[in-house]
């Protein structure tokens, strides 16, 4: 197929806090995914990075700080930013460079040294950032918009902060056995509901924790596969940038307001939700369906917001997200796997990675590569991701 | 000595000494395509099927509303989230409010008091002045959102 590109190699180093560089753990997985894909870093024409603000001036032009790192030799540089999106955006790039014909194989790296608790917006006093503005006027933190969806779905939907925890409980499962994952331990219901109130009606373990990490992927040309020995290699069909559609009528970080229903042409039009609208992206681009899918690597930022992945994936219908995890249908064993990775309840978030180490686990998964945590005959999984001001993106594999 | 009253983002509401139930919050609303923003948007209209050629003119918004969601903060919010780290945490409610005539969410501080518990997605609740945090030489100003008491809607209706 024309859009087809081969995913070669993966590599991440193990998520957890370690106290290094972002460059130190971007490098190891890249050196970890160029072994994985049979290459040489002097055979790659192209790098690029997913930036990190937290890393200050080398993490603007994570690009550049990665292949000085890995031995300057000539490459031609990307750097990315989009927040929780810019591993997916990187991953893009360089499907488009390969398109193109620009570069028939390109190093995708992100990696991340989070610092512990909320994140926060940048320093200085700058009213006319609306990411400043939530924090200043209403101490409005990610948990805090988590809470809001999570207080809306039990609201609309009967869905209880017990099932909120099977999720947490499901993924801790999966992450215990995956070596890569920062916690390796199982979870229960009863650990979930004794750990404090974070924004109600979440708690710490329904919410994500900040961590260190890298993850990288080598990805190239059909052609350019086929010649260095990958017949047969997890193929990449599909990746969506979309940005949202006007209005936007669900209340998203930064945002302190929606945009309103009123105006010309507003009512006249369909109502499309955003993440919704970022995996029918994916699926139009790869010519499949949520019917079709063997597995889901989404950001459970939350345990409730995972529950809404499954319905903006397609699995169910509106309201029936948790009537899944109750059942079954998305644990290891289950029909459609979601998370079998331990998703960022076992691995916590190294923002410009984890995008990148969703498409890592998809690409282990396609190639029957993921050990205990094997999701059996998988044979095409999806990807989704969010990130601040309209970024949303969905990644769509398979074998 | 009195301190000054500053609004936390001047614009953003009309002056909160003004008597009971005039305080508003303030948009703007374009007068092409009738779309309303908040916070206000004075650069151009954002709704891609607007016709052009209009203005963004200064609009208050719904003075009620019906809760959207809410939660609250129990953990002390990082900088510039002003709060004195030598006083206990004391958390803070938040509240999304649909207004109606808008077809907007606006979200807000709910009033000094009002705790999650006191809440529910679908019930009324009104705007009233508040004050965000006090300093040296300022009382800084912001807007919260409070539920309608029974009498209270019983007299509206």
């Amino acid at each position: 197929m024309l859009t087809d590109i081969a995913v070669l190699g993966a590599g991440m180093h193990p998520w957890g806090k370690w106290g290094r560089s972002f460059v130190a753990y971007g490098v190891a997985a890249a050196r970890a995914a160029l072994a994985d894909a049979g290459l040489d870093w002097r055979e790659v024409p192209s790098v690029v990075g997913a930036d990190t603000v937290r890393g200050g001036y080398p993490g603007y032009v994570a690009g550049a700080s990665f292949a000085r790192a890995l031995g300057w030799q000539g490459a031609r540089v990307t750097s990315v930013y989009a927040a929780c999106a810019s591993g997916a955006q990187a991953i893009g790039t360089a499907r488009a460079q390969i398109l193109a014909g620009l570069a028939d194989v390109v190093l995708v790296v992100g990696a991340d040294a989070a610092p512990k608790g909320f994140f926060a917006p940048a320093g200085g006093e700058r009213p006319d950032d609306p990411d400043w503005l939530r924090f200043r006027v209403l101490g409005a933190t990610n948990p805090a918009y988590f809470g809001l969806y999570a207080r809306r779905r039990m609201a609309l939907y009967g869905d209880t902060p017990e099932d909120f925890a099977r999720v947490k409980v499901k993924n801790a499962a999966a992450g215990a056995l995956n070596p890569l994952a920062r916690y390796r331990k199982a979870v229960s219901a009863d650990d979930v509901a004794a750990s404090p109130v974070v924004a109600d009606p979440l708690r710490l373990l329904d919410i994500c924790a900040t961590s260190d990490g890298g993850a990288a992927l080598v990805l190239s040309s059909m052609a350019f596969a086929r010649r260095h020995g990958h017949p047969d290699p997890v193929r990449i069909r599909a990746v969506s940038t979309v940005t949202p559609e006007y209005p936007r009528t669900v209340l998203d970080l930064p945002d302190i307001a929606t945009d309103a229903m009123v105006g010309h042409g507003v009512a006249d039009r369909p109502f499309r939700p955003f993440r919704a609208s970022i995996a029918r992206a994916a699926y139009e681009e790869a010519g499949i369906g949520p019917e079709d899918l063997s597995l889901a690597e989404v950001y459970d930022l939350s345990t409730a917001l995972e529950l809404e992945w499954y319905e903006d994936l397609g699995l169910c219908p509106a309201g029936h997200g948790a009537a899944l995890v109750r059942n079954g249908v998305t644990a290891l064993g289950g029909r459609v796997p979601v998370n079998p990775s331990g998703g960022l309840a076992s691995f916590g978030e190294a923002v410009p990675a984890q995008a990148i180490a969703q498409v890592c686990e998809l690409t282990w998964q396609l190639r029957g590569a993921a050990g205990d945590r094997q999701v059996p005959g998988a044979r095409a999984g999806i990807t989704a991701n969010q990130g601040l001001f309209g970024h949303g993106s969905a990644v769509v594999a398979v074998r | 000595m009195t301190r000054a009253r500053r609004p936390v983002v001047p614009g953003w509401f009309t002056d909160d000494t003004d008597p009971d139930g005039a305080f508003r919050l303030l948009g703007t609303r374009c007068t092409a395509c009738a779309a309303v923003f908040f916070p206000r948007e004075d650069d151009g209209c954002r709704n891609p099927y607007c016709p052009g050629g209009g203005e963004l003119a200064e609009t208050p918004l719904s003075r009620r509303g019906r809760v959207w969601s809410y939660t609250d903060g129990r953990y002390r919010p990082p900088a510039p989230y002003v709060s004195d780290p030598d006083t206990p945490w004391e958390p803070y409610t938040l509240v999304a409010v649909e207004l109606a005539a808008e077809g907007m969410v606006v979200l807000g501080q709910a009033a000094p008091g009002v705790r999650p518990s006191e809440l529910a997605v679908g019930a009324e609740v009104e705007l009233v002045p508040g004050v965000l945090h006090e300093d040296a030489e300022h009382v800084w100003t912001t807007w919260h959102w409070r539920p309608v008491a029974t009498d209270a809607r019983e007299a509206a209706c």
